[in-house]
């Protein structure tokens, strides 16, 4: 308690007898919130520029903000009982509309990852985002921690039957993103070094199997494109060289706002989406990147330290999850236009232009936003 | 309170979990910083100024601005090659591949729409194509107003030859690019090209230009060049050459005409000719400036160097009898006639006459050595280094073993070939005292370059006066006279040379002459190749030529006459008093 004390100077010990705050009636962490607003500012001004100046752009995304500051509020309001007792119907549900892609599924260059219902599109794999983790915590909310065996099992299961639909819409990226973040709650469990080790071992053993019979010609394309951009560059390389260019050639200081050449002459593709962090890295240089580092570390810590927080283990294997998840996001958007992954379809989180995965990531810190006043709750 | 108790019994463990993750993460974290930091900041290979010149080399794009080629004049300014600013039509094959606009810009082009669609694939996948060079600019402007994508513009400039044909071949041309190809534009390139300028501007990933940055380095526009031609004897003697070559029905013709007292070229023309402006299906043939690139052999023309041997080696003087009786001479297998028995004539009228008789005896008396170092002290087979394109230096062959035909052939001037122009560099040695002068083709602007006296005034007097005899009443070429002006001049008709030797009905007549003989002005030489029917001889093919041509360019340069038509004698007399 004391360190959190220390952490919100404006909320004393003495004030622990005075009713709760307005935002803590209202299910909001205060830190988060302003964390999330900066970002989102910041995301804005810099979409400004990398959709080629185009306010309705602008516009556009700041509804889908709208829209996601609702939600993230809305799911904050709804107790950590609700969502665990709801959790395996969601689950439930996610994989049927899973099935329902798989059969009735519409899709876009050679993937059927999309659900028409009504004119209204949506990708039931974003929502397994959240619906995963939930569902394993929920799974393991009531065994007896470290989970056994068993129950490590169990759980892996409740991962890989929805990765395993998505995988086959292909979607590479989005199933390894939601079997991670299913296996950050059996880590956040505390099961035992040995499944980890095991699974490290096994992860390094299946690579060469994977590389033979799994991946698709395009996928190892682009590992070696990472490899050595130059050897295509005018194909599968562009990317990676226009990019790496954009950032190299910002510097310190940048090339100020609006005046990047990489990203204003359309040398870089997909500048307003996945290699936005090239835009910003061009035009307001390392101190721009760093800022949005530190906005990210922020907000991760903050994501940790509700975590640790938590007074069940579904909330804290939650918020763990979802906090990593939140990383694996920028780790992996950033690594890829840096060059030190391969391309993969993955937003940079709350500054690429596109709906689906803001609505998600708000989702997600609603949730967290719900584990934290928790806490708080039992506090008093 | 379950989960309560569970947390507090776990919570070390997860704890420490926790931490470990945190430290992971942010550790990841600072390996992505470090990774942007060593692209942006530190000068590793491939680092940061290696990716901002990366930056700027998709961006930043330089541009040439054409500089303005130096106009060519003659010595008196008359223009001969000017530029002219022009638009040259290019597209991006990419942008243009698709369009719909293709009919339009066809019918703008006044081009096929097949050919267009051809060229079209032919640039495939490229970036640069020409559609149409050099359009008149309100024209172009007119098809780039449609602003079809992927068709632009670039200035250019154009050449144009305002006199034609007329000094076509010495002028020469440029090509499409505006590079010097053939003539004075090849050989004076360098001074008359000038530098491009330089401007900058940023295009985008599609080639169009976004930002102009501006002019880097202006262009620095080409020198003008002054010719020593004067464009009115130029064109004068390019009609007189082509009426006589049309005359004679001849297969060719040159002639030179040089500035006696300072070597430089006041004309110099060829037949046949081209039109500079509209060289489509222009035969090689037609563009050569013969006058410096083809050599011929000078026959008889050499007759009077063969005069200086004589009067160099103190045996002879202008008034030696010379016995040419029977009007034959046999040397070795071979004999020389002469039209007829000259019987015992001087020195003077065996070059009058041509005298083949005579001229044998000479050669023979003297021996090949003397006449060759004149021949050569006259620059018979030298360089001229006039630096024009294809500058022949005719040739003057060093025997170590002379035949007996061959010593006599070359008092003749057979066995040597000199350019029309060597031939005139020759004989204005008798027209400058003796002094030689190195020929320009360009307007001298200072003082006059260093001559050499390559033989003494006296000599190349003498040598005046017999040449000015040759057009008398007992010469062969009667009709070099020029009215109002004594004038003098050698005569040669040389067998052209075919596979098999001389060929018996192919001839090249030659006049080489100055003018007036007191005081000499011009020097002009007059080769007519290949002259058909009867008059083939030179001094019925080229000595004419020689007349009107001279007879203009001493009414050009304002000379008096030396003796007026006797018509007008009384009345030019009490005008302009003694000037005879």
């Amino acid at each position: 308690m004391g360190d959190y004390v220390r952490q919100m100077p404006h909320q004393s010990s003495a004030d622990l007898a005075k009713p709760p705050s307005t935002a803590a009636r209202m299910h909001i962490d205060v830190p988060l919130l302003l964390l999330l607003l900066a970002l989102t500012v910041y995301g804005l001004f810099v979409l400004y520029s990398a959709s080629g100046q185009s306010m309705a752009a602008v516009v556009r995304q700041g509804r889908y903000f709208a829209v996601a500051y609702v939600i993230m509020i809305l799911g904050a309001q709804i107790s950590l009982q609700r969502y665990t007792r709801w959790s395996p119907w969601l689950y439930l549900g996610g994989v049927g509309t899973l099935l329902a892609v798989m059969f009735f599924g519409v899709g876009a260059k050679g993937a059927q990852r999309w659900l028409e219902i009504g004119g209204f599109r949506f990708q039931p794999s974003e929502i397994m985002k959240l619906v995963v983790p939930m569902a394993v915590a929920w799974y393991l909310s009531d065994r007896i921690l470290p989970p056994s065996f068993r129950h490590v099992m169990a759980g892996l299961a409740l991962v890989a039957v929805p990765a395993g639909l998505i995988l086959q819409q292909p979607d590479l990226g989005t199933s390894l993103l939601i079997a991670a973040s299913g296996l950050f709650v059996l880590f956040m469990a505390g099961i035992g070094w040995r499944y980890i080790i095991g699974a490290l071992v096994l992860a390094i053993a299946s690579a060469w199997p994977a590389w033979m019979f799994v991946l698709k010609e395009y996928q190892k394309q682009r590992i070696l494109t990472m490899l050595n951009p130059e050897s295509d560059k005018l194909g599968a390389g562009w990317n990676i060289i226009q990019s790496k260019t954009a950032i190299g050639s910002g510097g310190w200081e940048g090339k100020g706002w609006l005046s990047g050449t990489q990203s204003q002459l359309d040398f870089l593709p997909e500048s307003h989406t996945d290699f936005i962090i090239a835009v910003l890295a061009e035009e307001f240089g390392l101190r721009g990147v760093l800022l949005l580092m530190t906005l990210y570390a922020l907000i991760l810590l903050r994501g940790f330290w509700i975590g640790v927080q938590a007074q069940t283990s579904f909330g804290r294997m939650m918020a763990g999850s979802l906090t990593l998840t939140f990383f694996v996001y920028i780790f992996v958007n950033m690594g890829m236009v840096a060059g030190l992954l391969p391309v993969v379809g993955v937003p940079l989180p709350l500054v690429s232009a596109g709906g689906t995965s803001v609505v998600t990531l708000m989702a997600g810190f609603g949730l967290l936003m719900a584990v934290s006043t928790e806490k708080r709750m039992v506090g008093q | 309170m379950k989960a309560v108790s569970a947390r507090q019994k776990k919570k070390p463990q997860v704890m420490w979990r926790l931490y470990l993750v945190v430290g992971l993460l942010l550790s990841m974290l600072a390996l992505l910083v470090g990774r942007v930091l060593s692209l942006q900041i530190l000068e590793t290979d491939r680092g940061y100024s290696f990716l901002q010149d990366q930056g700027d080399a998709r961006s930043l794009r330089s541009a040439e601005i054409p500089a303005y080629r130096g106009v060519i004049t003659d010595r008196r300014g008359e223009p001969l090659a000017v530029s002219t600013p022009v638009i040259s039509l290019w597209a991006d094959p990419r942008l243009l591949a698709d369009s719909e606009r293709l009919p339009e810009l066809a019918d703008a082009l006044e081009m096929p729409r097949s050919e267009l669609e051809d060229r079209l694939r032919r640039y495939q996948g490229k970036r640069f194509m020409y559609l149409q060079r050099h359009r008149v600019p309100h024209e172009a402007r007119e098809i780039l107003a449609r602003r079809i994508p992927g068709v632009y513009g670039e200035r250019e400039y154009r050449r144009f030859y305002p006199s034609g044909e007329v000094a076509a071949q010495l002028v020469g041309f440029t090509n499409v690019d505006d590079e010097g190809i053939d003539g004075i534009e090849l050989a004076y390139n360098d001074w008359l090209k000038g530098v491009p300028g330089k401007k900058q501007y940023i295009k985008n990933l599609k080639g169009k230009m976004v930002r102009d940055i501006g002019v880097v380095q202006p262009a620095r526009p080409g020198k003008d060049l002054r010719l020593s031609i004067d464009l009115r004897l130029q064109t004068l003697q390019h009609r007189e050459l082509r009426k006589a070559v049309t005359a004679a029905g001849a297969a060719s013709g040159s002639v030179v005409t040089l500035d006696a007292k300072t070597g430089e070229v006041l004309a110099m023309v060829n037949y046949p000719v081209y039109n500079p402006n509209s060289r489509k299906g222009v035969k090689a043939s037609q563009m050569r400036n013969r006058a410096i690139t083809d050599t011929y052999e000078p026959g008889s023309t050499m007759k009077s160097l063969t005069l200086v041997a004589a009067l160099e080696s103190g045996r002879y003087t202008t008034d030696t009898l010379i016995d040419t009786a029977p009007g034959w001479i046999r040397v070795g297998p071979k004999t020389y006639p002469d039209p007829r028995n000259y019987g015992e004539i001087t020195l003077s009228r065996v070059i009058e006459k041509s005298s083949q008789v005579g001229v044998t005896k000479l050669a023979v008396e003297l021996g090949h050595e003397p006449i060759w170092e004149v021949f050569r002290r006259f620059g018979i087979g030298q360089a001229m280094n006039t630096g024009f394109p294809g500058e022949s230096s005719g040739m003057l062959p060093n025997r170590s073993r002379w035949y007996s035909t061959e010593r006599i052939a070359l008092a003749f001037g057979y066995g040597i070939t000199t350019t029309p122009l060597q031939l005139a560099r020759a004989y204005a040695v008798f027209a400058n005292g003796g002094v030689q002068r190195p020929v320009s083709l360009l307007a001298l602007e200072d003082e006059l370059p260093e001559g050499v006296q390559v033989v003494s005034p006296d000599i190349a007097a003498q040598v005046l006066d017999v040449l000015h005899a040759v057009t008398g009443e007992h010469g062969t070429a009667k009709k070099a006279r020029v009215d109002g002006f004594d004038v003098g001049g050698k005569t040669g008709t040389v067998h052209k040379v075919g596979p098999q030797g001389y060929i018996e009905d192919s001839y090249v007549a030659l006049f080489a002459g100055v003018a007036p003989v007191e005081d000499p002005r011009v020097v002009t030489v007059v080769v007519i190749n290949e002259p058909k029917g009867e008059d083939y001889g030179g001094g019925a093919a080229a000595a004419p030529v020689f007349s009107a041509v001279t007879s203009g360019a001493l009414r050009l340069l304002g000379v008096t006459p030396t003796e007026f038509p006797e018509e007008d004698v009384a009345q030019a007399g009490s005008s302009q008093g003694g000037a005879a």
